[in-house]
């Protein structure tokens, strides 16, 4: 019971950090993409603007989920961290630079340093997503035993699964990211970018869903538990779940209600993370660990679980405020394409 | 004394591995924690004074004040940022070079970091809030949203250190056959050993962060830039750091005592004494040979027994010449900010002025360079003088590390990338150093 509260809180927390984390690197995928300096501005601008209040608070769920696997499930996080560490260690370096530059962007003084910045922050938007999609794709194809570094280095991250689940990760991102600006540009009177952002959103969207279907093919032959999980049961009706959703999410950007997308979005995404936990239950390391074994005494279950609550009452409250206070507009800074602070 | 520190030693959870190379493992983690600690100072420091100046404002009205309360919150934000990612990789590296510490004593000091996590969360969000919450909150309102984030720097520190007093006193747990067994994540959490180094580090980051900020205003002071806005930042920064750095000699004597107590062959370590003696004594930088001393300071006693490094096996001591270095260096700069800051607040009260030598700011320019020397010293006392321990008297940091080789090479990037974020972050804040020219 206490072990089923406790992964709870990390699957939680992996969702949130999808939902929430996951769209500021899609909000990176599209600074990328979005041209020439002069050209991209405007687009530039507006993922400056909607992520400067929020993306440290987004980021903290990554901390979250690994402090709550180091403590009720010791095993697996050492384990995991030893046999991932390429990947692992490579998106760590990506979190530096995409953080770093990211803040620094906003104090740029010409348009140069602002370019840099604004490659290196958006790169590494794209790498950080796709090195953690691997390392999920390596847990969930059951290439991580238990074990001081026991797994193969290479194979348990270079290999179908992880290729899948790392695209799927950026695409997904960039996804959430169209649809949630398209929303921010809606509510900043900027027609033009609501057009763009919508295009995305819906191009986009139909590609993580040609992605995740053709996927399950990958799946079926990488990854035969994985798939079985997927394509039966509570599995498969998460799955369904997600996809309609996902066509849902679809529709509503098509008929421009942004508000209610953002929900179904991030209802497609949450969906599909749950089903992966059904699909490998009960194994926390398919093949090697389940729940059970991996769960730590009941003495440390019970004090996280006190923590979290208590921490929730002051969080839960915490972050409603500052969401609202985001969507409300009552943070948000004047609007300016990006190249044009730098014309006085 | 002696049976604690050979209690038990454990075999690891995940079943050990070949060819670990502690030494690198060590020296990346050392690197990561010097890059964030001096940051984590900003985090724990600077709040207080951006909210003691927005304080200012609120009573006076005066727009100097505001516009120097929203400079340094932007400061701030910037270098929360840098924290959250040097942060980041440190919750990284745990995994990453110490599975088997992770493994094996998660499940007894992890709940600190979930708590830490939730501080974190607070203070992500509350930080966010202050800086685009600007002229958007109502003044009184805005104010009130800094609070939390002085509150949650406070607990993060708290939760953090918790853990590191814990590896240095481990307790709240049995051991049964080789095996953790039994944790008490609570008694783990509580250790005797967290107070004096909470105060201990909460000071220093008032200490560093003061004093860095305050170097920056001296130059301007010198330079001739001494309006309100520079006098307030130059007085405000000044005032925190010098009412820190008396009290940090005194929980510097508390701390020395507690080593003392719980960690002898550590405490021999920052003298450099060998053998086991009545009446110890303590040599300052390496010349100057005080009879006595080194029994007083660590038992406040002249005669008391002072425990030597032949108390152990040689297999048990930490790098002597390191620590104790290290240590001099601390005590050396700790004792000469006491004395910077006891003549600012001596000048400050009796004659209500700044003082006028050009030699203070001087000083004052050269302290925060020093106190990060001091800060990093410290670390290296507290940390390297834990060696050859991880969980002291329980896990060699050997048994600790990543089977995973090449670890060179990470290395080699690492060190790259925080030059390269150390060139970048210099770069930016330079900038922000000037007056704003709009408030």
């Amino acid at each position: 019971m206490l072990d089923d509260i406790c992964l709870g809180f990390v699957l939680l927390g992996i969702t949130a950090y999808a939902v929430f984390g996951s769209a500021d690197f899609g909000a990176g995928f599209w600074d990328l993409t979005a041209g020439g300096a002069r050209r991209g501005a405007r687009l530039r601008g507006m993922v400056q603007r909607s992520m400067s209040p929020v993306w440290e608070a987004n980021h903290v769920w990554l901390i979250f989920v690994l402090v709550i696997l180091w403590t009720a499930f010791p095993v697996v996080y050492g384990s995991i961290f030893s046999t991932l560490s390429i990947p692992l260690f490579l998106a760590a370096i990506g979190i530096i630079f995409r953080g770093a530059a990211f803040a620094l962007r906003g104090h740029a003084a010409t348009i140069n340093e602002a370019r840099v910045l604004g490659a290196v922050f958006a790169l590494s938007s794209v790498l950080i997503p796709f090195f953690l999609g691997a390392v999920i794709g390596g847990v969930a194809s059951g290439r991580v035993p238990v074990g001081n570094a026991a797994g193969d280095l290479i194979t348990s991250w270079l290999n179908p699964t992880s290729a899948l689940i790392g695209v799927v990760g950026v695409l997904s991102g960039a996804y959430l990211a169209a649809v949630y600006l398209a929303g921010d540009s809606e509510r900043a009177e900027l027609p033009d970018l609501v057009r763009a952002f919508r295009a995305r959103a819906l191009g986009m969207g139909v590609a993580t869903g040609a992605v995740a279907l053709a996927g399950l093919f990958v799946l079926r032959s990488d990854a035969r538990d994985l798939y079985d999980g997927l394509t039966s049961g509570g599995g498969l009706a998460m799955v369904l779940v997600s996809g309609a959703a996902g066509l849902g999410t679809l529709a509503l950007v098509y008929r421009e209600r942004y508000g209610l997308a953002r929900v179904t979005a991030a209802g497609a995404v949450a969906a599909i993370i749950v089903g992966w936990v059904i699909a490998q239950s009960p194994y926390v390391l398919p093949g090697e660990l389940t729940l059970e074994q991996a769960a730590a005494s009941d003495a440390t279950l019970s004090a996280v679980v006190i923590g979290v609550a208590a921490g929730m009452v002051i969080l839960v409250p915490s972050l409603w405020w500052l969401y609202r206070l985001v969507l409300q507009g009552r943070l948000d800074q004047e609007y300016e394409p990006l190249d044009q602070r730098f014309h006085t | 004394m002696q049976t604690a520190l050979f209690a038990q030693q454990v075999v690891e959870t995940l079943g050990g591995g070949p060819t670990p190379d502690t030494v690198l493992a060590r020296q990346m983690q050392a690197l990561s924690l010097a890059v964030h600690i001096p940051i984590v100072c900003f985090g724990i420091a600077f709040p207080a004074m951006f909210l003691f100046v927005e304080g200012l404002h609120l009573r006076t009205g005066n727009p100097a004040y505001k516009a120097l309360a929203k400079r340094w919150s932007k400061v701030a934000l910037i270098l929360f940022a840098v924290g959250v990612v040097t942060g980041t990789i440190l919750s990284f590296e745990f995994g990453l070079l110490w599975p088997e510490f992770m493994a094996t004593w998660g499940e007894v000091f992890g709940i600190a970091f979930g708590l830490e996590g939730i501080s974190f969360f607070v203070e992500a969000i509350f930080i966010a809030i202050y800086v685009y919450g600007w002229d958007r909150l109502s003044p009184r309102a805005h104010f009130l949203t800094g609070v939390p984030i002085v509150v949650s720097g406070f607990a993060g520190s708290f939760n953090v250190i918790a853990v590191n007093g814990w590896m240095n006193n481990p307790e709240g747990f049995d051991v049964v056959d080789g095996k953790v067994t039994n944790p008490q994540p609570w008694d783990a959490l509580i250790n005797t050993n967290m107070w004096h180094e909470l105060i201990h580090m909460y000071l220093a980051g008032y200490l560093v962060c003061g004093f860095i900020v305050a170097g920056v205003y001296a130059y301007a002071w010198l330079r001739g830039k001494r309006d309100l806005y520079h006098r307030t930042a130059l007085v405000v920064t000044l005032a925190f750091a010098s009412l820190a750095a008396p009290v940090q000699v005194v929980v510097g004597d508390w701390a020395g005592r507690t080593v003392a107590e719980n960690q002898p062959v550590k405490l021999a370590a920052f003298e450099g004494l060998q053998q086991t003696q009545a009446g110890a004594p303590f040599t300052i930088a390496g010349i100057v040979e005080i009879p006595k001393m080194l029994s007083i300071l660590a038992f406040h006693d002249p005669n008391a027994t002072v425990q030597g490094l032949d108390s152990v096996p040689p297999d048990d001591r930490p790098p002597v010449t390191i620590v104790r270095v290290a240590f001099q260096t601390m005590v050396g700069i700790g004792t000469g900010l006491a004395l910077l800051g006891t003549v600012f607040f001596v000048t400050w009260l009796r004659r209500r002025r700044l003082p006028r030598s050009r030699w203070f700011y001087r000083a004052v320019m050269a302290a925060g360079p020093l106190a990060f020397v001091a800060l990093i010293s410290g670390w290296i006392v507290t940390e390297v003088g834990r060696q050859p321990w991880i969980v002291y008297g329980y896990m060699r940091t050997e048994q600790a590390v990543t089977s995973v080789d090449y670890l060179e090479i990470a290395y080699a990037v690492l060190v790259a990338v925080y030059i390269g974020l150390g060139a970048a972050v210099y770069w930016l804040l330079r900038r922000l150093t000037r007056k704003p020219e709009v408030t």
